[in-house]
């Protein structure tokens, strides 16, 4: 579904990703793991179009995106949660959900997505009225993912979900994550919490300092020696 | 939410417009509004304009400009040289018209380089082009420089004010409630999250300054007509600053505020008019006293929709039955 090849992305002087490639297959939850700083964000952010790279290919479907605008890519099947949740904060949570389908203009099916949202997410459909921004994290993190989901995605970019949140909340999230995934949408998740992650991954990239170190199946990285030791304290 | 919102039928809505409309004309026949309060109200009217349309930009779609004098000068001088050439009403109208279709123009173009910058430095920025836009009056042979233009004739009216002050209010608060509208919102509240949804947060950003400019292009030039003279220094630095108070003080992202502060800020500074001494310091007193107390500005985010007249009316009627 989802190809990069040899992806090279530069701040300035600072060559944030040294040519990254990786696969993403249809229904697959694909995981990126590493430390700060390692090029996680900056590859999704990529890949959807909000950043710019300096060369090489991101194929969605076999077609090249490169030239494309983050707006054409939300409408070919690519969404983004974004890091730091990023709700519209005086807004109520519906309307951030109507924006989610913001591309959209087929008013019935979006009526038929806010109830898929408020069902795999049942608090918000309790908060449905409230300002985003009065939410708790969680709430505000479950809200994202069901933003990102409105524009019905082919595949979904998640960064860093488990960000700041309690680790009940978190075991929480992942459940669902999981959920959305077996009900259909391809899952790229970026996390710094390396174990979960990997628990729910069919498959992981390990990225350090811009470049892909190590790849495999998720559970095949969650017994590796080298993981244990720098990304699950053990 | 929208339902609850329509308080009254759009044909009532428009009574209570064209009610109000002809209750303050008729006051100004029977010359109860004398030719001061009516400089006032001008004054208030053109404000409004000038607050709304600013409040579009800054408050609604949180792009922080300093150059709205600028746009109103392209609109106020574009207006009286036509008016100087063709004296007669289609002379008015024409010229208004161009007046803000240029401002809306220059707005564009400026938006579209300057738009990418956030925050203080797009302040700056506009700020830069609104002084551009003077200084190119004072040195331009057909503006008469510095010396300004006098001798305009006067076709703002009541009639005027009211029609693009109404119709305004009523283009930009549809605008809002628009898809349009809400992209807007959404790059204030977050725009890296309006990007991720696949909103053109450029593309908005330009349409909300080119409309804000259209908007202060015609009170320009109503301006023009309204008060005779021009002069590039009435569009300085401060006339931009003026507008920003309003919209401050009547809440950031509320149109009825906007509307509010301008009738407030009009009836405090006629009431200074007898402390003249202490006149502008009374004035930012006031302003600092307000801003301590109420941040978000009188109206916050919030509207007072037609829904006031309604519930005026229920709590008439439940009085009249002795409820």
């Amino acid at each position: 579904m989802l190809e990069i090849k040899n992806l090279n992305v530069h701040f300035g002087v600072i060559h944030a990703l040294k040519g990254i490639s990786l696969t993403v297959v249809d229904g697959e939850i694909v995981t990126l793991i590493g430390a700060n700083g390692a090029g996680k964000t900056t590859t999704l952010r990529t890949i959807s179009g909000l950043e710019k790279p300096t060369s090489g290919e991101i194929l969605l479907d076999g077609k090249d995106l490169i030239h494309t605008s983050a707006q054409e890519r939300v409408k070919l099947g690519i969404s983004h949660a974004p890091e730091g949740r990023r709700v519209f904060p005086t807004m109520t949570v519906l309307e951030n959900l109507e924006l989610g389908a913001y591309l959209r203009r087929d008013k019935e099916s979006i009526a038929n997505d806010i109830k898929m949202v408020y069902e795999h997410f049942p608090i918000l459909y309790d908060r449905k009225k409230q300002a985003a921004g009065t939410l708790s994290g969680g709430e505000q993190q479950m809200l994202a993912i069901g933003r990102a989901l409105m524009s019905r995605p082919k595949i979904l970019f998640l960064d860093e979900p488990s960000m700041g949140l309690a680790p009940l909340l978190v075991q929480e999230i992942f459940r669902i994550i999981k959920e959305i995934n077996k009900a259909g949408t391809t899952i790229l998740l970026v996390e710094q919490n390396a174990s979960m992650a990997l628990q729910i991954a069919h498959r992981a990239y390990v990225l350090e300092t811009g470049s892909i170190v190590l790849s495999g199946a998720g559970s095949d990285l969650l017994q590796s020696d080298d993981i244990r030791k720098a990304y699950l304290g053990g | 939410m929208k339902k609850r919102m329509t308080g009254l039928t759009p044909l009532r809505k428009w009574l209570v417009l064209i009610f109000t409309f002809a209750i303050v004309q008729l006051l100004i026949q029977l010359n109860i509004i004398n030719d001061y309060l009516q400089a006032t109200i001008a004054t208030i009217f053109i404000n409004i304009i000038l607050a709304v349309s600013l409040n579009l930009i800054t408050g609604f779609t949180g792009q922080f400009s300093l150059g709205h004098a600028g746009f109103m000068s392209i609109g106020a001088y574009v207006c009286g040289l036509t008016l100087l050439r063709i004296p007669t009403i289609g002379g008015f109208l024409a010229g208004l018209l161009t007046g803000a279709v240029l401002a809306a123009i220059v707005g564009f173009l400026v938006g579209l380089p300057t738009l990418r910058l956030r925050g203080d430095y797009l302040a700056i920025a506009t700020l830069g082009m609104s002084e551009i836009i003077r200084i190119v009056f004072i040195n331009l042979e057909i503006t008469n420089g510095a010396a300004g233009l006098s001798g305009i004739p006067r076709f703002t009216n009541w009639a005027f004010l009211y029609i693009f002050a109404v119709g305004t209010i009523l283009l930009i608060s549809n605008f809002l409630k628009s898809t349009h509208g809400r992209a807007c919102i959404s790059i204030r509240e977050d725009e890296i999250a309006a990007e991720a949804m696949g909103i053109n947060t450029t593309k908005y950003k330009v349409t909300a300054f080119t409309i804000g400019a259209f908007c202060a292009g015609i009170a320009g030039a109503l301006y023009a007509s309204y008060f005779y003279y021009l002069n590039p220094n009435t569009f300085g630095f401060l006339k931009s600053i003026d507008v920003l108070v309003i919209v401050v003080l009547g809440g950031m992202g509320s149109l009825s505020g906007s509307v509010l502060a301008a009738i407030l800020l009009a009836i405090i500074s006629t009431i200074l008019q007898d402390f003249s001494d202490l006149r502008m310091v009374i004035y930012a007193f006031l302003l600092i006293i307000i801003m301590i107390f109420r941040p978000q500005g009188l109206m916050g985010s919030k509207e007072i929709t037609f829904k006031v007249f309604r519930n005026l009316g229920g709590l008439l009627s439940a009085r009249k039955g002795g409820k």
